[in-house]
């Protein structure tokens, strides 16, 4: 397929961005929000950014489902294993920082943290090691919670429970809208949250905000034709829902998925680290399955943790408020190396794209 | 590649072979997956990538005549 495909074409790049110059305004600054640390990613590492015009701004909102997370329940998760159960996770989510301290740092005291690629290996290893006690650690969107979903409704072995941990993107969507000084002009919507969930979801930001929405894919061409779609809107004077991405985003997205999530879990108000309690934007497992819940099992609940180190702007970055490099921890006190926000830990987290991508010239 | 129940073998190109679930999607032998962390979450619609494609290109085409 890749061959025949060339969503990478640099020829087909540069006629979009000639379109970009001819329909962008000429005068005002227009900002454009993505919330996908993987558009981010597409975004800095093919330096986009440098094809735009000056005054088309491409801002990163709450796209890295790692760097959400609140201290709160990486502490929850430290708890559970320093109890002596098995925690497994993502990789990203080893070195997140809790309160006191990461499941990196519990796993240094001797707690059994594992890092496994998808909830099917955890599974697995609960399923191999009765003797011990195992938590899947379900951090995530929309993208990731379907297959939470089909573990949890999957029967799964009596010493593996959840600790849920995901969260829903249109209601952080939403709440950048209401940050004042922040003055979005398009949403450029994420495509794999878009797979799952389908383009209904979106539909209030054109019809309630009058913003111009594009569930985009993530080749540089996908990026650079959603942000040519969401420019001719404006320059239209229009704001509707369109779909750059329509070899995996369906209308309906995925019904089947989308069943087995509302059958798996309730939808709850949530914390988001940097931003706070949002409503109706994180999931639980349903009554049903509170077996299986990790919380419930452990009594582990932790109510507030420290979010934000002093010093740190994750709390910014997470918004699009500000670029990585207006943080002054920025590739000084806080590197890939030695993180100290949640932002440059995760390989979807803004500061660490653009400390392992970018450069001068593609900021 | 294979499918057995839900699990199926996947290549994810140049003969890498992993286990994905394939619970979540009604994809047949040859169809290409989006797999997330081990789990096919949509089928590629391979038309309609080229479709889209071919579009794009007539579109900016025509722009610039």
């Amino acid at each position: 397929m890749a061959e025949k495909l060339r969503f990478r074409d640099p020829e087909l790049a540069k006629s979009i961005a000639q379109k970009i110059r001819e329909v962008a305004p000429k005068d005002e600054t227009v900002k454009i929000c993505h919330v996908c640390g993987t558009h981010e990613w597409t975004i800095t590492h093919y330096g986009l950014r440098s094809l735009l015009p000056q005054n088309v701004e491409v801002i990163a909102g709450p796209g890295c489902p790692v760097c959400i997370v609140p201290a709160a329940e990486i502490d929850e998760a430290v708890q559970l294993a320093q109890k002596g159960v098995v925690v497994t996770c993502f990789g990203d989510v080893l070195r997140v920082p809790g309160s006191q301290m990461s499941l990196l740092d519990a796993k240094a005291t001797g707690a059994d943290v594992r890092v496994v690629y998808g909830v099917a290996d955890a599974v697995e290893m609960a399923a191999r090691e009765q003797d011990k006690e195992f938590a899947f650690f379900a951090v995530g969107f929309e993208t990731t919670a379907p297959s939470t979903a089909v573990e949890a409704l999957g029967k799964p072995p009596e010493n593996f429970s959840f600790l849920v941990s995901h969260r829903l993107i249109p209601p952080a969507m939403e709440l950048l809208l209401g940050v004042g000084d922040l003055q979005i002009d398009g949403f450029i919507a994420p495509g794999h949250v878009s797979a799952i969930i389908g383009l209904k979801p979106y539909e209030l930001f054109p019809r309630v905000y009058r913003m111009p929405t594009v569930v985009a894919g993530f080749e540089p061409i996908d990026v650079l034709m959603g942000i040519y779609m969401l420019l001719k809107q404006r320059a239209e004077g229009a704001a509707r829902l369109e779909n750059e991405y329509t070899r995996i985003v369906k209308w309906e997205g995925n019904p089947k998925a989308l069943e087995m999530m509302d059958r798996a879990f309730a939808v709850t108000g949530g914390n988001w680290r940097g931003i706070g309690r949002l409503p109706d934007s994180a999931l639980k497992l349903r009554e049903e399955l509170v077996a299986y819940d990790a919380r419930e099992k452990f009594g582990v609940h932790v109510k507030q943790g420290k979010d934000i180190l002093l010093g740190c702007e994750c709390h910014l970055v997470i918004i699009g408020k500000i670029k990585p490099d207006e943080c002054p921890m920025f590739m000084k006190a806080c590197t890939p190396a030695k993180p100290v926000g949640a932002c440059m830990v995760s390989s979807e987290g803004t500061c660490r794209v653009w400390a392992t991508t970018a450069t001068r010239s593609t900021r | 590649m294979r499918i057995d129940g839900s699990k199926a073998q996947v290549d994810f190109g140049e003969g890498v072979l992993r286990e994905v679930n394939v619970t979540l999607v009604e994809a047949k032998v040859g169809d290409y997956v989006l797999v997330h962390a081990g789990y096919a979450i949509q089928t590629v619609d391979e038309k309609d990538a080229l479709e889209t494609l071919a579009l794009w290109k007539e579109i900016l085409a025509a722009g610039e005549k």
